[in-house]
């Protein structure tokens, strides 16, 4: 059984269908890519599994149970955590104070300590969120994902504002972490080079559907992928 | 002389210095690019130009310094910011017209520049700007900073959450507004194949500083740069 199940899953806003029948799973210890153009839907799926959105029809679930009943806070106890696409810290706290609202949630073997230092934060611990780079606030996000000790982790693309060089360890941390914390991980990023080299799977919604769905190199290789999205074979 | 120029400049945020003398300068109608790390001081640096930062040293557009924000915006700065900073609760129709506040005039053929360029913009005008996607709302920052026809466009990421097709075409518009229109660009971009293609010029910075500029050839040139930047 797949860890995540995202079942036929329908939202809409007002007229506005953001997902039609979107189904797909993620298996246990899986890097899952989803990509597609703007306004097709990812962060929606990010938002519908986080329960921060009730679908119209459809069902998610984590290991076979339903999360679809449930709140937003009961999902970060099931073991579901997420970065957000525009960084979503409390500004007002210290970076060890926003990645102790991760371990509150739902506390694991990881301490506070042992997450900034895995992050690479630990010498920012006492300063403001609000005055940090762009790219650090993302890793203090990351850190708060983890001080909950996820099983599935959700990145919103975590290669926004990153040069060459940072996606690039990006890519090798993403691995190291999915094998040091034993996460599965699914992957909203327009950055291909990073889904390309790190996902297993790729799923691809255009308007609210699934347009395709394969390897890297089959999605890379899709015409309608490269019609929607990437606009010229990538 | 420039449009724009700084001279030493220095920033910080509460006690962490962000900028340690920073100087550059932007030519009138010219494209140039700023690259580096992050925390670097890039997006400082846009924010010394617009005022949006506490910063020393010495600010000119054309000569005449610039103090406030509401000044540099009135002299024809137009900042599309990191985060984006679209108005949430308002419509996307009416983000882009505060886009045109210190503008007198007609602004209808804009509004159509912007809709052509953007067309998924014309078909939400009405909705709340919070309710676009992430992507879209990039989109809207900046059309509402082309609704003020700057003199100077400071983008901050104009690519950051923007899918493959849209970012080429984005850079695209960009370049036709400077050749054809004259407007100044200054741009943080973290896909620096594309901001070099783009601009003339460049600046890398390193922890608040200029390490390096140059014509962005001699950039490409660079092995360090190419190293970090470039990925070859």
């Amino acid at each position: 059984m797949a860890l995540l199940e995202v079942d036929n899953v329908s939202k809409r806003f007002g007229g506005i269908v953001a997902l039609d029948a979107v189904s797909f799973t993620v298996a246990q210890g899986e890097i899952v890519g989803l990509i597609g153009p703007n306004g097709a839907g990812k962060t929606t799926v990010f938002n519908v599994i986080t329960r921060l959105y009730t679908p119209e029809a459809g069902d998610v679930r984590l290991e076979g149970e339903s999360l679809i009943g449930i709140g937003p806070g009961r999902v970060v106890r099931r073991g579901i955590a997420r970065t957000f696409q525009n960084v979503e810290l409390f500004q007002g706290l210290t970076v060890a104070e926003n990645v102790l609202v991760g371990a509150h949630a739902r506390r694991g073997e990881h301490g506070l300590d042992d997450v900034l230092y895995y992050v690479g934060i630990s010498s920012l611990r006492n300063r403001l969120a609000s005055g940090l780079p762009y790219g650090t606030q993302k890793r203090v996000e990351l850190a708060r994902a983890l001080a909950s000790s996820p099983r599935l982790l959700l990145l919103d693309e975590p290669a926004g504002g990153l040069n060459h060089d940072e996606v690039q360890d990006l890519a090798a941390f993403i691995r190291r972490l999915q094998a040091d914390f034993d996460l599965t991980v699914l992957l909203v990023e327009h950055h291909m080079g990073l889904v390309m080299s790190i996902a297993d799977r790729v799923h691809v919604l255009d308007f609210g559907r699934t347009i395709a769905e394969g390897t890297p190199a089959e999605v890379r290789a899709n015409p309608a992928v490269i019609e929607a999205y990437l606009g010229t074979a990538a | 002389m420039s449009l724009l120029e700084l001279r030493n400049v220095e920033a910080r945020y509460g006690p962490v210095r962000a900028l340690h003398g920073v100087s550059l300068n932007v030519g009138e109608g010219e494209f140039v690019a700023v690259l580096g790390a992050n925390g670097a001081g890039k997006t400082t640096t846009l924010r010394a130009v617009s005022g949006t930062v506490r910063r020393n040293g010495d600010v000119r557009l054309g000569g005449k310094k610039l103090r406030t924000p509401e000044g540099a915006a009135r002299a024809g700065v137009a900042h599309v910011p990191e985060g984006r900073g679209t108005f949430a609760e308002l419509s996307v129709w009416e983000n882009l017209r505060l886009g045109s506040y210190t503008r007198r005039g007609s602004t209808k053929e804009d509004v159509q520049r912007v809709f052509a360029l953007f067309p998924v913009l014309d078909r939400r005008r009405d909705q709340q700007a919070g309710t676009l996607s992430g992507g879209e709302q990039q989109m809207l920052a900046l059309g509402r900073a082309l609704m003020a026809r700057p003199r100077l466009l400071l983008l901050d990421e104009p690519s950051l959450g923007l899918a493959p097709l849209i970012v080429k075409e984005i850079f695209d518009v960009l370049a036709k507004l400077n050749r054809d229109e004259g407007t100044a660009v200054l741009v943080v971009e973290q896909n620096a194949n594309l901001a070099l293609a783009a601009a003339a010029r460049a600046y890398v910075l390193e922890v608040g500083r200029v390490v390096v500029d140059g014509p962005s050839d001699e950039l490409r040139a660079n092995e360090s740069v190419r190293r970090s930047y470039l990925g070859y």
